[in-house]
C-alpha cells in the first residue's frame, strides 16, 4: 500500500446559499484556497472525483456543471459518486494506490435549502413499500431515539449532553452555522420538535462546499508539502441493510466494521474523532461502536449538529480531523462519514501526525 | 429592488413512475389490495412483513408467505406536529415500527392518534383500510385499537386480478437561484440586451457568460455588449414532438454564434424554410415584446436569417 | 507501488426489452448478478465489495438507490460506493470495480450497472425545465444531431455511412439473445427510408430506451490462478478522461478528452498501431454517426476518415476490426448499464464466449463508453492473455 496524506482543505458553509445549485460559486473559492495551501497548481492534480446528488440539485447530471470551477482544459482523469465526498475520497485513495496518479482532488457540494431536505430524503428508501409514505428522514431518527431510550441505551441527559457539548465546540469553529455556549439545561428547555427528538438534537439544514488535496508520500511533488501533511493509516467503509425492520437500529455494525478494517484496535487510543452523526443519539451508538475512550475528544468542530452540508459533511470530517494533526492537537484522529437512514452505510478514516 | 441580487425561480419536478413488482412483492400487494397482509418466511422461519424479496442471510429468492394480522404492537413511534406533503395524514400524527401478530420484524407506518400523549411503545394497533385499494402501501394506516383482535378485512379485492405494479407519484418542489452570472445576463435579456462577459485569463467571450471559465476556473466577469447578430454554426432540423415541447416541428435548433462571442448557444431558426438553414447562415435575432420577456435566452423569440452572404467555413470551424 | 492483475472471471446480463414488467428494480439487478456469479463460479460469500453503477436518479425516482438495494444484491456487511459519471457510468463503474482489485484492496469484486428506465420516460428526466435556460433541444438526439452534422460537413462522409453502421449494428444483434432489437431485415435501405428525426439522424439510426443490468465479476491474480479460471479477461488498461461540457472552440466532433484518453490508454498497453493490434472493439455508438466519429478519436483512422473503415466493411462482423459485434448501444441502450455492457462485451470476446458474435481468435478488445455532451470518456482494453506491462 502506499503511504497516502491530507495536504489541503477547505470548507464553506452557511444556512442558504444564494448562488447555484452546483455551488459554483462556493467551489472557485475552494479551490483557491486548496491551490493557496499547498503552493500546487491544477496541473499537479493527478486525479479530481466529487461527490453530489441530482436530487438535492433538483435535476439530472447536475455534477456536470460543477467541473466549470477546475478549469478542466487540458482534460482530466475525473470521477464523481453519488454519494457524500469522503466516498470519492475513498475513490480518490484508491486510484492513488493503482498508481495512475500520485495527487487527487476531492470535493462535494450541495444546497440542502433548495427543498425540503428531510422530505427528499425519503427517497433513499424502499420505493415500493415505504418511499411512498414519505416518512422523513428526522422522524426516522426520532423512531431510532425513542428505541433507545425506552431500552436504555441512553437518556434524554446523555442526548442533551451531546448536543450541548457540539453547540458549544462550534464557538470555535467560523464555518458552524449553529454555536453558542450551550448547557444541558439550556438543551433540556427547548420544545420537543419531533418527539422525542428536539431540534437541537437534528443537525441544521445547511448549504455548502468542501475540498481536500491528498498526495502519495513517494511522490516528488509531496516534498512541497511535507510541512503539513496528515497520514491517512486507515480507510474502510461498509454498509449495512436498508430496511428499518431487519436490523438492530441501536446498533451500526457496519461502523465497527469499517473501523475494524480501517485498523483501528484500540478506539481508546484515538485522540480526536469526527463523527458524522447528524443526530445526537446517533453520536452514542458511533462512539459505542467504534470503541472510543471516555478520553477521545469527540467533535472539536461541533460535528454535524453545527453544520451538515450534505454530500460534503463527510469530507468535512475528515478535514477537521486532519486540521487537528496538523495543529498537533491530535496525535491520532479518527474521521466518519455515514449515508443513508439512521446510519446504514458507515465510512471510517484514520489520520496520524507525521513522525 | 438591487441590481446585483440573484434572481429566483420555482422548480417543480414531478413524475409518475410506473413500478413493476416482480414476484414477491406482486404477492404483497395482491394481499393488500384484498385487505390482507402477507408476510414472507425467511430462512431462519422468521417472518418478514413486507416481505423482502431476497432472504437477508442466504440471498436466495423468498417464496414462503403467510398471512400475518391486521393488528399488533407499537416497537417504537415518533410523532409528526407538521405533517409533509405526501405523507398519510394532513394532521398530526405518529410514525411507528409495528410488530403485527405473525410478523417477526416490524413494519413501518403511520398511527392516527389523537396526540403524542395518545402513543406508547407497546401498545396495540390496528390496521385502517381504505375503501378503494389500489394494491399499494398507502391503501391502509393504522390506529390505536384497545386491544380487540381485528377480524380479517374479507370484503375481497376491490381490484381485479393480481396486482403487478404500482404507481408512485414522486412530486418535489425546489427554489432554484442563479448564479451573479446568470442573474446579470438574464436582467440584460429582459432589457433586451445581450451582456456577456469574458474570462479575464484567457479573455474569451462567453454568452451566456459563467461562474467559473471552464478552460481558467475563474468567473467571467469583463462585461461585453453584444450584438445580437452572428452566424449558425451548425444545426439540426427537430421532426419529433416531445413533452413540453411548444414548437411546432419541424425547426431548426441551432447554434448561434454572435458577433463578437468566442462560443455558441443553441436557439432556434425560424423565418425560413428548415431546409434553407444552412452552416454559416448569418442571422439576427428576433426579439419578444418587452411586456412578454422574462429573465431567458426565450426573450429571442427565434432568430432569422439575415439574407447576407454565408460567413466562409474557415472562420467557424473551430467552433464545431 | 505496481499494479496488481485483475481479470474480468465472470458476466451476467439481463435481456434487454423496453419494458421489463416481470421484475422489480432488485430483481432486474438480481438476473444479471446471478448470472456473473454463476459465470465465475462464486456464490456471494465470496465477494469482498459491490460497486453500483446508474446514470441519474431521476430514471427510476429513487435517491441513491444502492442503499435500499444493498440487502437485495449482497452488499450487506461489505463495501458498497455508487459511481455516477453521466453516460459513461458503466465504463467508470467498472473501472473503479478494477481499481479495488489493482489497489490490492480487495481480491473479489462484484461490480453492477442498471437502469430500468421505463419506470419513468427518458426523454422528460434529461430535459427537465431548468429557470432561466432555454429548452430548445429534443433530447439526447436533438443535442448531438447537430454535431454529426458537422463532421460530415468536416469529413466529406457520404450520407449512407450512418445507415450501414444501423444496418451493420442490427444485423448483429440479431446473433446477440439479450438485445433489445431484434429487427429482422434492417438494411442500409431500410434505415434511410425511416423518418428522419433530428436532420441528419434517422429513426433507426437512433438507439431504443431499455430496461436492462449487466454485471461482472473482477478478480485477484491470486484468485484466478488459485481457483484455476479457465478464461480470464485481462484487464491490460484502463482510462477515463473529462472535459467541460462547453468552452471556447470545443470541438465537440473530435473531443479532446477522448482523444488524451485514447492516446495514454493504448500508451499503457505498448499498443502503437491501434487497427492492427486491437482485434475488436465496442464502442458507445447512441447514434450510428458517432461509429466513424469514434474511430477517428480512438485513433483507428486519422482525422476525417473515420467513415472509410464503415464503407470499407472494415468494422463488420467479418471485417478486420469489428465494431459492436453485440448490436451496441444502437441495439439496446439501459443508459446506465451501456458502458458496463461494452467493457463486459470486450471481456466475453477475449474470454472466447461471446457465443454467435463471436469474432475467432479474438485476443485483445477496447471496451469504450463516453457520456455527457461527449465530455466524459472510459475505456479499457482487455486480453485473453496476461499484461506484460
Amino acid at each position: 500500500m502506499r503511504d497516502v496524506s491530507v495536504v489541503g482543505f477547505a470548507q464553506r458553509q452557511m444556512r442558504e446559499f444564494d448562488g447555484s445549485p452546483n455551488c459554483v460559486e462556493l467551489l472557485v473559492p475552494v479551490l483557491g484556497e486548496l491551490w493557496e495551501q499547498t503552493g500546487w497548481s491544477k496541473t499537479d492534480i493527478g486525479f479530481w472525483c466529487s461527490g453530489s446528488s441530482d436530487y438535492l440539485a433538483g435535476r439530472s447530471f447536475s455534477f456536470v456543471t460543477a467541473i466549470d470551477a477546475l478549469g478542466a482544459v487540458p482534460p482530466i482523469s475525473e470521477s464523481h459518486v453519488e454519494m457524500d465526498a469522503a466516498w470519492a475520497l475513498y475513490e480518490a485513495w484508491l486510484k492513488i494506490q493503482t498508481g495512475e496518479a500520485d495527487s487527487a482532488l476531492v470535493y462535494g457540494f450541495g444546497k440542502s435549502s433548495a427543498s425540503p431536505l428531510r422530505r427528499t430524503l425519503a427517497l433513499q428508501l424502499d420505493p415500493y413499500t415505504v418511499t411512498p409514505l414519505w416518512p422523513d428522514t428526522v422522524s426516522i431518527a426520532a423512531l431510532q431515539a425513542r428505541l433507545g431510550l425506552d431500552q436504555g441505551a441512553w437518556d434524554e441527559k446523555a442526548l442533551a449532553e451531546v448536543a450541548a457539548r457540539s453547540r458549544s465546540a462550534a464557538v470555535d469553529n467560523e464555518y458552524a452555522i449553529r454555536k453558542g455556549a450551550t448547557s444541558v439545561d439550556d438543551v433540556l428547555a427547548q420544545p420537543l420538535f419531533a418527539d422525542p427528538l428536539r431540534r437541537w438534537d437534528c443537525a441544521p439544514v445547511t448549504d455548502g462546499a468542501a475540498g481536500m488535496i491528498i498526495a502519495a508520500t513517494d511522490a516528488p511533488l509531496f516534498d512541497r508539502v511535507r510541512e503539513r501533511s496528515a497520514a491517512i493509516t486507515g480507510f474502510a467503509h461498509h454498509t449495512d441493510a436498508s430496511s428499518l425492520g431487519l436490523r438492530d437500529l441501536l446498533r451500526a455494525p457496519s461502523a465497527a466494521a469499517a473501523a475494524q478494517a480501517a485498523g483501528v484496535s484500540d478506539g481508546a487510543a484515538i485522540d480526536v474523532a469526527e463523527l458524522h452523526a447528524p443526530f445526537s443519539h446517533q453520536e452514542l451508538i458511533l462512539r459505542r461502536e467504534l470503541g472510543l475512550g471516555d478520553d477521545t475528544e469527540i467533535n472539536p468542530s461541533g460535528g454535524a449538529l453545527a453544520a451538515n452540508p450534505m454530500f460534503s459533511a463527510g469530507l468535512v470530517r475528515i478535514g477537521e480531523a486532519a486540521a487537528r494533526v496538523w495543529s498537533g492537537r491530535a496525535r491520532t484522529a479518527l474521521a466518519h462519514a455515514t449515508s443513508g437512514p439512521a446510519l446504514q452505510q458507515n465510512l471510517v478514516c484514520v489520520l496520524e501526525g507525521a513522525s | 429592488m438591487n441590481a446585483s441580487a440573484s434572481l429566483h425561480a420555482q422548480m417543480h419536478v414531478e413524475f409518475p413512475y410506473t413500478r413493476s413488482l416482480g414476484p414477491v412483492l406482486s404477492r404483497f400487494m395482491t394481499g393488500l389490495a384484498a385487505g390482507r397482509i402477507v408476510g414472507g418466511v425467511l430462512a431462519d422461519g422468521r417472518v418478514a412483513v413486507p416481505p423482502p424479496e431476497f432472504d437477508p442471510t442466504t440471498l436466495a429468492p423468498v417464496t414462503e408467505f403467510r398471512d400475518v394480522a391486521g393488528s399488533g404492537e407499537v416497537v417504537t413511534w415518533s410523532w409528526v406536529d407538521e405533517p409533509l406533503p405526501g405523507q398519510p395524514l394532513d394532521r398530526p400524527f405518529a410514525w411507528a415500527l409495528i410488530r403485527l401478530d405473525g410478523a417477526d420484524t416490524p413494519l413501518l407506518h403511520a398511527v392516527a392518534a389523537d396526540s403524542a400523549a395518545a402513543m406508547s411503545t407497546g401498545m396495540r394497533v390496528r390496521a385502517r383500510w381504505g375503501e378503494e385499494r389500489a394494491g399499494a402501501i398507502t391503501d391502509l394506516v393504522f390506529e390505536p385499537s384497545d386491544g380487540e383482535p381485528l377480524a380479517t378485512v374479507s370484503t375481497g379485492s376491490t381490484t381485479e386480478g393480481d396486482v403487478t405494479g404500482i404507481t408512485t407519484p414522486v412530486v418535489l418542489d425546489y427554489e432554484y437561484v442563479a448564479s451573479p452570472e446568470e442573474s446579470a445576463f438574464g436582467r440584460g435579456l429582459k432589457e433586451g440586451r445581450i451582456l456577456a462577459q469574458s474570462c479575464p485569463t484567457c479573455h474569451k467571450v462567453y454568452v451566456p457568460p459563467r461562474g467559473a471559465c471552464p478552460v481558467d476556473g475563474v468567473p467571467t466577469d469583463e462585461p461585453h455588449e453584444l450584438a445580437d447578430t452572428g452566424i449558425v454554426t451548425t444545426f439540426c432540423i427537430v421532426n419529433v414532438p416531445y413533452l413540453g415541447q411548444k414548437i411546432p416541428p419541424p425547426y431548426v435548433s441551432a447554434y448561434v454564434l454572435l458577433d463578437g462571442a468566442d462560443i455558441a448557444f443553441l436557439h432556434l431558426v425560424l423565418g425560413t424554410e428548415a431546409s434553407d438553414v444552412r452552416m454559416g447562415m448569418r442571422v439576427r435575432a428576433v426579439w419578444k415584446p418587452e411586456a412578454e420577456r422574462t429573465y431567458s435566452l426565450e426573450n429571442i423569440s427565434h432568430f432569422e436569417p439575415t439574407g447576407e452572404p454565408d460567413a466562409d467555413f474557415e472562420t467557424y470551424k473551430k467552433h464545431l | 507501488m505496481s499494479k496488481q492483475r485483475a481479470a474480468v472471471i465472470g458476466v451476467g446480463q439481463t435481456h434487454y426489452r423496453a419494458k421489463r414488467p416481470d421484475v422489480s428494480m432488485p430483481g432486474l439487478l438480481r438476473e444479471a448478478i446471478d448470472r456473473a456469479l454463476e459465470d465465475a463460479g462464486m456464490t456471494f460469500a465470496d465477494i469482498d465489495a459491490v460497486v453500483v453503477g446508474k446514470a441519474p436518479d431521476l430514471f427510476e425516482g429513487v435517491m441513491m438507490p444502492e442503499l435500499f438495494l444493498a440487502e437485495s444484491i449482497g452488499a450487506v456487511g461489505k463495501p458498497l460506493l455508487r459511481v455516477h459519471t453521466a453516460g459513461s457510468v458503466g465504463g467508470s463503474t467498472a473501472i473503479v470495480a478494477a481499481s479495488l482489485v489493482q489497489s490490492g484492496v480487495h481480491k473479489r469484486v462484484l461490480t453492477v450497472a442498471y437502469e430500468k428506465q421505463s419506470e419513468s420516460n427518458a426523454m422528460w428526466a434529461l430535459s427537465v425545465p431548468v429557470p432561466f435556460t432555454m429548452p430548445v433541444h429534443a433530447g439526447a438526439g436533438g443535442y448531438f444531431a447537430p454535431h454529426v452534422r458537422a463532421y460530415i460537413r468536416r469529413s466529406g462522409a457520404p450520407s449512407e455511412v450512418g445507415a450501414m453502421v444501423a444496418a451493420k449494428d442490427r444485423q448483429n444483434a440479431l446473433r446477440n439473445p439479450y438485445a433489445h432489437l431484434h429487427n429482422e431485415g434492417t438494411t442500409v435501405e431500410t434505415v434511410l427510408a425511416s423518418q428522419m428525426l433530428w436532420d441528419p439522424v434517422r429513426y433507426d439510426e437512433t438507439c431504443p430506451s431499455s430496461d436492462g443490468a449487466c454485471a461482472m465479476v473482477i478478480a485477484a491474480e491470486d484468485v484466478v490462478e488459485t481457483r484455476g479460471v479457465e478464461a480470464p479477461a485481462w484487464i491490460h488498461g484502463q482510462v477515463m478522461r473529462s472535459e467541460p461540457l462547453a468552452y471556447s472552440e470545443r470541438d465537440q466532433v473530435n473531443p479532446r478528452a477522448g482523444r488524451d484518453a485514447a492516446a495514454y490508454l493504448w500508451k499503457q498497453v505498448g499498443i502503437t498501431d491501434p487497427l492492427e493490434e486491437i482485434d475488436c472493439a465496442e464502442i458507445y455508438v447512441p447514434f450510428s454517426w458517432f461509429e466513424p466519429m469514434w474511430m477517428e478519436n480512438l485513433g483507428f483512422a486519422a482525422e476525417g476518415e473515420g467513415w472509410k473503415l464503415t464503407e470499407r466493411g472494415v468494422t463488420a462482423l467479418d471485417g478486420s476490426l469489428p465494431v459492436n459485434m453485440s448490436g451496441g448501444v444502437l441495439s439496446s441502450n439501459p443508459i446506465g448499464a451501456s458502458g458496463m455492457i461494452r467493457f463486459a462485451e470486450a471481456a466475453l470476446q477475449v474470454r472466447g464466449r461471446a457465443g454467435e458474435h463471436q469474432v475467432d481468435g479474438a485476443r485483445r478488445a477496447l471496451g469504450h463508453a463516453y457520456g455527457g455532451g461527449s465530455q466524459f470518456f472510459a475505456m479499457w482494453v482487455v486480453g485473453s492473455e496476461k499484461p506484460t506491462n
